[in-house]
């Protein structure tokens, strides 16, 4: 309380002195009177008065001091000082200002999502101790439903453990019909994230009575907000979901949503009512691996020794069923990204980024470092004089200090004011329209804390990297010689170490952002096994309209018919999921004639797809040897196949694959009818994958991809495709979307990280510069005089370029060379997310070496021409 | 009471005239310490004035200007209650101080 009137006072110091003078007039004359009243004369008693006051000028301000916080008052006239001389040099203010705010920003960014992504707990109303439980070998992330009752049922380390996994269907409320993205989950999975609902309740373990027992539903409250127009009496309708009637028994929170950070589901519905909603029963089937499991750690139980735990659980399943579980193991990964296989490049790419953005900083400070220090070597003459008339070194210190703080944390507000404009727009932001998937990366304390550190610490860095130059100014020096050669020469040398360092950053970075942009590059030519340029695609699900069975095929085939028939159209095919969607199915298989069906026995585990005839065409797949799939290759006819060369490969060698068989169980054997050239199946960065073809006729799937090939503009295509699928089955739901553009979402982790790398090469291009620029700059307008000299003695041009930026030149080459070889060693991370990244390559090194020389010559293009442009005979006359 | 003030009693001697006099201003002060104490203490200006200034900051005393007798403005100080309560306590360290030293110098 105190205090803070004595900091208050600091801006009344005026008024504060006027009442302490008046106070101690009135003392004074006060003492004169009764002095005079003792007989002194009048001068006497004036002199006695004041003598017992001793030095007036010490008593006031020993008076103020109590009054007032002194010492905050002398570090508010430094920064008064600092603020003016800020003022006086604005192009440097302003330059400072934003380098920082950029420096700043792109931590705050990268860090904010970091923070959103992996740092903060899943936002659940009880976080504590929740963990993804995986399978033990790396990318299986999902467990079968028996699997999961197990584990839940044998282990003693967990409080619960809930089932879950996301999926879409067909919502129909009476009057339309669209896609929705929902979360089945066990019953106790509300329960054990202890979330509260809204409205009406959630479901729970006891309403679970076998399959199809629990016919509910919560919705999200956007759903419930935007599809039912915050209906109050909600519960208790009836919602069909894949024409299954669920009544819906309550909305869920506005804030929870669930288990995965990114996804936004529109419902939830029970697990138990999968065989109804999907038309396939997974929960009898242990072989089925579809759902994630969360488990919730007990307290005082650490992870290693819950994993050792779910493994001796484990071992006693692959013992008990030595078939499915066999060599099963478990193993805990942090919740809310995907397991591994989100998880994982997420965590890498995120890291190698906030790294990345922190030596982006590191570069920034070290370009105002040496500016910095240019300009108290300037002021050396200012500070000497300081120092002559009594000013401390350590306050001196204190003020240049205090101007690179009050630099640093005005570049710090303006860092945060544009990084949280852009993160507004991220956590606005939805990438891919068809997926409910969205960020939230707002900046909390933790963001703001990292900002105010930054800015703090970037400003006591390049405050104090000029500081020794300042301790060792002595007064007499500097005012005798002002600047010396000899003294410009050694300050250089720290100079010239922060701008090598400055230039070895950037090359890093704009090596790191070239290889990223050009492994995209290839990675949009890699051949895909499929030609999607021309083709449209329609996505469906027989079941979301209530098809199954023959019902579908007839229904598929009347689609194709259809597309067929439409003009412009070249050929038409169907795929249950199509490459590069949302993710294939695979199965084992194994060599003809086997006996042992164990998982461990397979030879290996393609993924696989069911295709109509035409498929092959429209899609733009090659048949290298074989023949393609008939219409006569239909439920009475011997099983078939296609298999891709790698498919062949591993399972013939170099032997002919076309006529030859194989199994996928003990009673499924399929005859090779054709090979098909190798794809990408799952993911751009994949390494060839076996990949299997099965008739459509012969394995009723639901899931349905009407590919459709035209020269024809994608939009035409599309609306003729609507129309036609409408007249089938309005309330079948239906996207239409062209190839290339549904495969954005497959090239989206790529493309977001090349836009990061991109913008951070930017910046450390950008840095790189000014930085160049700086040293060049001043390296000249040091030495003009020196130069003009040498111009009239007959220095050739050549000569006194090689004088005045030879050193500049000098740092950029070496620099250069450094930041390669190190950009070209921390590539081999960037391989991991962006495909076909490698320094490896002419391209890229020429590349990297061509914008570092384009930027030198940027940078010392005009300082080069000043100094060409020197006039020895006005510079002499100067002085 | 030069240097060697002893500690605190020079916040001793103001608070307890405050309290006998209810307002009094620096001058008036000072006056009545040497009156009260038989011209034996004889408080400096120099160390008065940032002394009070130090309690009204600490609020162990208000302030308010005021017309003296003769018409002079002058600067009024009064005991707060958290004066009263530091009063009590300065006196009752003072007597155990005295009597601290009275037993030290009897001592044999």
């Amino acid at each position: 309380m105190s205090l803070v009137h004595r900091i208050g006072n600091l801006f009344r110091r005026p008024h504060l002195d006027n009442e302490i003078d008046s106070e101690i007039r009135a003392h004074i004359e006060m003492r004169t009177a009764d002095n005079l009243a003792q007989g002194m004369s009048p001068e006497e008693a004036r002199r006695d008065a004041l003598v017992r006051f001793g030095n007036p000028v010490v008593m006031r301000e020993r008076v103020t001091a109590e009054d007032a916080a002194m010492a905050l008052d002398s570090i508010r006239r430094d920064l008064h000082y600092s603020f003016r001389q800020l003022r006086r040099s604005p192009a440097f203010t302003l330059t400072a200002i934003v380098t920082l705010a950029i420096g700043i920003a792109a931590n705050v960014v990268v860090f904010s999502v970091l923070n959103a992504l992996i740092l903060r707990p899943l936002d659940v109303p009880k976080p504590a101790g929740l963990y993804n439980i995986v399978q033990g070998p790396h990318g299986f992330d999902n467990q079968s439903y028996l699997d999961y009752l197990d584990y839940r049922q044998r282990n003693n380390t967990f409080s619960d453990m809930a089932a879950y996994r996301f999926l879409y269907a067909g919502l129909s409320t009476g009057s339309a019909a669209y896609k929705a993205w929902f979360y089945e989950v066990s019953g106790n999975y509300f329960d054990m994230l202890g979330a509260e609902p809204l409205l009406g309740r959630f479901f729970h373990t006891n309403d679970e009575h076998g399959p199809n027992s629990a016919p509910y539903m919560v919705l999200s409250e956007k759903m419930w907000r935007t599809r039912f127009h915050s209906d109050p009496a909600i519960v208790g309708k009836t919602v069909d979901l894949n024409k299954h009637p669920l009544t819906v028994i309550g909305v869920a929170p506005a804030s929870f949503h669930g288990t995965d950070i990114f996804f936004w589901p529109d419902l939830w519905v029970p697990m138990v009512d999968e065989p109804e909603i999907e038309g396939w029963d997974m929960l009898g089937k242990r072989t089925a691996h579809a759902v994630w499991i969360l488990g919730k750690v007990k307290p005082g139980v650490s992870a290693q020794q819950a994993t050792d735990n779910l493994n001796a659980v484990a071992a006693q399943l692959a013992k008990q069923y030595p078939t499915a579980d066999d060599k099963m193991s478990a193993r805990l990964v942090q919740p809310g990204l995907m397991g591994d296989q989100f998880g994982d490049p997420t965590r890498a790419f995120l890291l190698a980024l906030m790294l990345l953005a922190f030596l982006v900083l590191l570069a920034a400070c070290a370009n105002l470092a040496s500016i910095f220090g240019a300009r108290a070597a300037d002021r050396g003459r200012e500070l000497a004089i300081r120092l002559a008339i009594g000013s401390s070194h350590w306050h001196i210190l204190r003020q240049l200090l205090l101007e690179a703080i009050c630099l640093s944390i005005l570049g710090g507000i303006c860092g945060l004011l544009l990084s949280s404009w852009l993160l507004r727009f991220l956590s606005n932001w939805n990438p891919m329209p068809e997926f409910p998937v969205h960020v939230i990366v707002l900046p909390d304390v933790s963001v703001y804390g990292l900002a105010l550190l930054l800015s703090i610490g970037s400003g006591l860095l390049f405050g104090l990297l000029p500081a020794r130059q300042v301790w060792q100014t002595s007064e007499a020096q500097v005012i005798k010689t002002g600047t010396t050669g000899k003294l410009i020469f050694r300050r250089l040398t720290s100079r010239d170490l922060l701008l090598g360092v400055q230039i070895v950053l950037c090359t890093l970075l704009v090596t790191a952002s070239l290889v990223a942009l050009r492994g995209m590059q290839r990675s949009l030519h890699a051949p895909l096994g499929f030609d999607p340029q021309n083709v449209t695609l329609a996505l469906t699900d027989m079941h979301m309209a209530g098809h199954s069975g023959k019902e579908a095929l007839v229904l598929q085939k009347r689609m194709l018919d259809g597309a067929e028939q439409l003009s412009g159209v070249t050929a038409a095919g169907i795929i249950d999921d199509r490459p590069l969607g949302a993710g294939a199915s695979s199965d084992y298989v194994y060599r003809q004639g086997a006996t042992d069906f164990r998982t461990s026995a397979s030879v290996m585990v393609p993924d696989m797809f069911s295709i109509t005839p035409g498929y092959l065409e429209a899609a733009g797949t090659r048949l290298i040897a074989g023949r393609d799939l008939t219409w006569h290759d239909d439920a009475h006819s011997p099983e078939v196949a296609l298999v891709n060369e790698t498919f062949a490969h591993r399972m013939f060698g170099n032997a002919l694959a076309v006529g030859q068989y194989f199994m996928t169980g003990k009673s499924e054997s399929y005859q090779i009818v054709g090979v098909v050239q190798n794809g990408k199946y799952d993911s751009l960065t994949e390494d060839a994958q076996p990949a299997m073809f099965f008739a459509q006729e012969q394995r009723d799937a639901s899931d349905t991809t009407l590919v459709v090939r035209s020269q024809l503009p994608s939009p035409v295509i599309a609306s003729e495709l609507s129309h036609m699928l409408d007249k089938l089955d309005p309330n079948l739901p239906m996207t239409i979307q062209s190839w290339p553009n549904e495969l954005d979402f497959v090239l989206f982790p790529a493309r977001v990280a090349t836009g990061a790398l991109g913008v951070m090469g930017l910046i450390a291009a950008m840095l790189a510069v000014t930085g160049v620029f700086g040293m060049a700059t001043y390296s000249v307008s040091k030495r003009m005089k020196e130069l003009g000299v040498r111009v009239a003695l007959g220095a050739r041009p050549a000569q006194l370029m090689r004088s005045a930026l030879g050193r500049p030149l000098l740092l950029l080459l070496c620099g250069s060379c450094i930041g390669l070889l190190l950009g070209v060693i921390a590539s081999k991370l960037l391989a991991q997310i962006v495909y076909e990244a490698t320094p490896r390559d002419p391209l890229v090194l020429g590349g990297v070496l061509i914008t570092m020389a384009l930027l030198g010559l940027l940078a010392t293009w005009f300082p080069a021409r000043h100094a060409l442009r020197i006039d020895p005979a006005s510079l002499l006359r100067e002085e | 009471m030069a240097k060697n003030d002893l500690q605190g009693s020079l916040d001793l001697l103001v608070l307890k005239t405050l309290s006998q006099l209810g307002e009094q201003h620096g001058y008036g002060i000072v006056f009545h310490i040497q009156r009260a104490s038989g011209e034996l203490l004889n408080v400096e200006e120099g160390s008065l004035y940032p002394a009070l200034h130090r309690m009204e900051q600490g609020g162990w005393i208000s302030s308010a200007w005021k017309l003296t007798e003769t018409n002079r403005k002058a600067k009024y100080y009064r005991l707060t209650a958290v004066g009263r309560r530091q009063l009590q306590q300065a006196e009752e360290n003072f007597e155990q101080f005295v009597k601290g030293v009275r037993a030290m110098l009897r001592y044999a």
